[in-house]
């Protein structure tokens, strides 16, 4: 039987105070006044004066209304439990994630601590609901970009290793059919605090120049019984970690489907690959030769839309690139103010000011672009267009920001004593990737 | 958080959008031909509007509107406003004419910067005046605290004396909110704004400028030859406070940055609107579908001008939406203003190219857009302004360090 809320906030809580982590970034603060409980969208305060009165409250006010009430005017506010996520995350990102970054991209892996930090927080419990033992009632999408924008902060790289397995839930909550998520979804989401916990990613990209997801190589066949799938797949994060893959690929009809791929079966080699950037991510190439798949592969039913699963990780992608360039003018702001040439520090100069003033433009450009599309997608409204053009702004000005943060740093933003050569790497990604989803 | 625009602004949206299309376009072409004439149909319309604004809109939208609210303790929760609706308003009237929207009677820069700084009684004095904003001098532009126009007190009068250029609306205007000074030697905290009235004697207008665009909009130069006017004609507060800086005059770019930005995005949109039913004519349909590089040039062109229009607008969305909920929105109003200057340049540029010689002669008004443009990339300061004050903020920089 499914829990009920209370359930629910019940074991929430008893994850989080449970967690050394709770105390180590200091989310207990101070403990005896806030108590973190989860309902519908994720964590939410509640100073104790009034816990119980506002327990009540939350749990007995219908959410969907007092949204829909809000909702009715233009409003940039976060809500409570988003803010709430978003600062708790963006501490994760600074106290344990940026402070890696340097070892993992030079490891070309991320530590199974952080894995294990970040299952104790339970990120991908929030792609699930509660009848598959995740947190929330009703997926997010705003709230999963603002995840995706809070770890890239700390790292993009990183972020991707974190965010394959989550997306892969949120994947899995949005269109997988009631066998699929019980026998998928919910797995990965109790594995979370086990020894191992399972790990999962999406398959998109191919090797081939000018990629269009609409255009894939990978192919479907049916076979008695299934199918059998051929192709290659690039920059697969976490590819050999995975224990299964969500696979895009082609049917005979020539239209593009997901398949749940068990990624023990005969047939699939997958190899390191090493990219220009996100190393950290562990990008795998994988090969699918005559691999025999049962019908129960194709994820979703009828109610299963390509393209909104294509904007869906575009807008992953984009929020990647908002807390990446984030963490770049954050960056040049505190260089250029101590870095002194001819005197004085180089923000004294029009031509270095107007390029950080650019920076932060664009950024706030990009963050808009994004929140408004993951809006829309949330509010239940058609949002394909935002969410390209989103991608398309974030694809030039991602890049941009990136090669100006180097360039604002001058020779020193070349070597590898700071991070900006390291997003530069990274943020060569944004325009090419597909692997995620929010 | 929402960013859909609410459904009470439908009607203000609606009755805009009707202005520019029944009213604005059919005479586009006629007052960008023929400069300096006085555009006799905005009369009529300048009472609608007056109804329009004073309407049961919350706060209402205008120029007379726009004010940095402060946050009222009885109203709690998010506000969408006067700022908010002027932005709204404005967009549309510029899809229809950026000069002929400059030239609607009551609804200068000079009306939002008596709203922005006046006290009460002075707001009711002026509340049917429409009036011109004049900051700009010949070797005074973008450095306005350099401005060496004088006010004098004499008694129970002011005395100005100098000369002020570019002052839009400046010939048809019922009064002009002049920047002028108390003291030179206190620098800019001294500056403060004066209201003078047409006909006042010793207010010459000396000229109109022809100009690249908004033709329909008269740009003057007015000369003050000792020109008296009484003392309660200063707005706001006439103590110099050094502390302050600038203070109060300053106050009235960060409500009107939107707005200017507002008016770009509408010139923008009308031209790429323009350019796609072009396109579709020839057989070229947006469809959002291939990544950007998989497009022909020209959908590629146009998916990312369509991108950088929309950031444009959210940013001005979010510095009106700020103003309006009463945080301070200085870097974002200028964010706001250099984004949509230079997109809305770039586009209706990049539009008249796209469409060859339709988009270089006069049988569609794209090369108009692309002339008319060029201005909201200047006025309300440069983009290079912009660009200053938002590096100021963002570097935690005085102007004396970033100059």
């Amino acid at each position: 039987m499914a829990k009920d809320k209370i359930g629910i906030a019940l074991s929430a809580v008893n994850k989080f105070a449970g967690s050394p982590l709770v105390n180590k970034l200091k989310l207990r603060k101070p403990a005896e006044k806030i108590a973190y409980v989860s309902t519908r969208t994720g964590f939410q305060v509640i100073s104790s004066a009034s816990v119980k009165v506002q327990q009540a409250k939350n749990f007995f006010t219908p959410a969907d209304t007092r949204d829909k009430q809000e909702a009715a005017l233009f409003d940039l506010s976060l809500s409570e439990e988003q803010q709430l996520i978003k600062d708790s995350l963006n501490r994760f990102s600074s106290e344990v994630i940026r402070p890696a970054a340097h070892q993992a991209d030079n490891d070309e892996l991320t530590s199974e601590a952080i894995f294990q930090q970040a299952n104790e927080l339970g990120l991908a419990a929030y792609s699930a609901t509660a009848e598959y033992g995740g947190y929330s009632d009703t997926p997010s999408t705003l709230t999963n970009v603002l995840i995706a924008e809070s770890l890239a902060n700390g790292d993009m790289g990183i972020a991707c290793a974190l965010l394959s397995t989550v997306s892969v839930a949120n994947a899995l909550t949005r269109w997988g059919t009631e066998e699929q998520k019980t026998s998928w979804l919910t797995p990965i989401i109790k594995s979370l605090d086990q020894p191992q916990a399972l790990y999962a990613a999406i398959a998109v990209n191919e090797p081939t120049p000018l990629f269009n997801p609409n255009k894939l190589i990978t192919n479907v066949s049916p076979t008695d019984g299934g199918y059998k799938l051929n192709g290659k797949k690039t920059a697969v994060a976490i590819g050999d970690k995975a224990d299964f893959l969500l696979v895009t690929a082609t049917t005979p009809n020539g239209r593009q489907k997901l398949f749940i791929v068990n990624s023990a079966l005969k047939g699939i080699s997958i190899k390191p690959s090493h990219n220009m950037g996100l190393k950290a991510a562990e990008l795998c190439s994988i090969d699918f030769d005559n691999v025999q798949l049962p019908e129960d592969a194709l994820l979703g039913d009828d109610r299963f839309c390509y393209q909104t699963f294509i904007d869906l990780a575009n807008l992953a992608w984009c929020g990647l690139a908002v807390g990446c360039a984030q963490a770049i003018q954050d960056y040049v702001v505190n260089y250029c103010n101590e870095r002194t040439a001819f005197g004085e520090p180089i923000s004294h100069r029009q031509s270095v000011a107007f390029m950080v003033a650019n920076i932060g433009i664009e950024l706030e450009s990009m963050r808009l672009l994004t929140y408004r599309a993951a809006c829309k997608a949330e509010q239940g409204l058609p949002f394909h267009r935002e969410a390209y053009l989103a991608k398309v702004l974030c694809s030039d000005k991602a890049m941009e920001i990136g090669t100006n943060g180097v360039q604002l740093l001058g020779g020193h933003g070349f070597i590898k004593d700071h991070p900006v050569e390291r997003w530069y790497r990274d943020m060569r990604a944004i325009a090419i990737l597909y692997g995620l989803h929010v | 958080m929402n960013f859909e625009i609410p459904k009470k602004f439908n009607a203000l949206i609606n009755q805009a959008h009707q202005v520019a299309t029944e009213v604005f376009r059919p005479i586009s072409r006629k007052y960008d031909v023929a400069e300096h004439e006085y555009p006799v149909e905005l009369d009529m319309l300048a009472s609608i509007m007056d109804g329009m604004n004073d309407g049961d809109l919350s706060g209402g939208a205008g120029a007379a509107k726009l004010k940095q609210d402060k946050n009222d303790s009885d109203t709690a929760g998010v506000k969408n406003g006067s700022n908010m609706a002027t932005v709204l308003g404005l967009t549309e009237l510029c899809w229809g004419d950026v000069g002929l929207a400059l030239s609607l009677p009551r609804q200068g820069l000079g009306n939002a910067a008596i709203a922005a700084v006046a006290n009460k009684e002075q707001l009711e004095r002026y509340k049917n005046t429409w009036a011109a904003m004049a900051i700009t001098e010949p070797d005074a532009g973008s450095d306005s605290a350099s401005i060496t126009t004088t006010a004098t007190l004499d008694g129970d009068e002011y005395i100005i004396n100098g000369e002020k250029i570019f002052i839009t609306a400046g010939g048809r205007c019922e009064a002009i909110v002049v920047w002028a000074t108390l003291n030179k030697s206190l620098g800019r905290a001294a500056i403060k704004s004066f209201v003078i009235e047409k006909g006042t004697p010793g207010m010459e207008l000396v000229r109109l400028d022809k100009k690249l665009g908004i033709k329909a909009s008269d740009t003057a130069t007015i000369r003050f030859d000792n020109c008296r006017i009484p003392k309660e004609n200063l707005l706001g507060n006439s103590e110099i406070d050094t502390q302050k800086g600038f203070g109060g005059v300053m106050q009235t770019f960060d409500n009107t940055r939107p707005v200017v930005a507002a008016m770009a995005v509408g010139l923008a949109r009308a031209s790429i609107e323009l350019t796609q039913s072009l396109l579709k004519s020839s057989g070229i349909a947006l469809e959002y579908a291939a990544p950007v590089n998989n497009s022909l040039a020209c959908e590629a062109e146009m998916y990312r001008m369509e991108a950088d229009l929309e950031a444009a607008r959210l940013l001005t969305l979010k510095a009106a939406w700020m103003a309006d909920n009463g945080l301070p929105n200085s870097k974002e109003a200028s964010m706001a203003k250099a984004k949509a200057g230079r997109t809305a340049n770039q586009i209706t540029l990049k539009c008249a190219e796209l469409c060859s010689t339709l988009g270089y002669d006069q049988s569609q008004l794209l090369e108009k857009w692309a002339r008319d443009s060029k201005i909201l990339d200047i006025f309300e300061g440069t983009q290079q302004i912009q660009q200053l004050i938002v590096a100021r903020r963002m570097l935690n920089k005085s102007s004396s360090e970033l100059k």
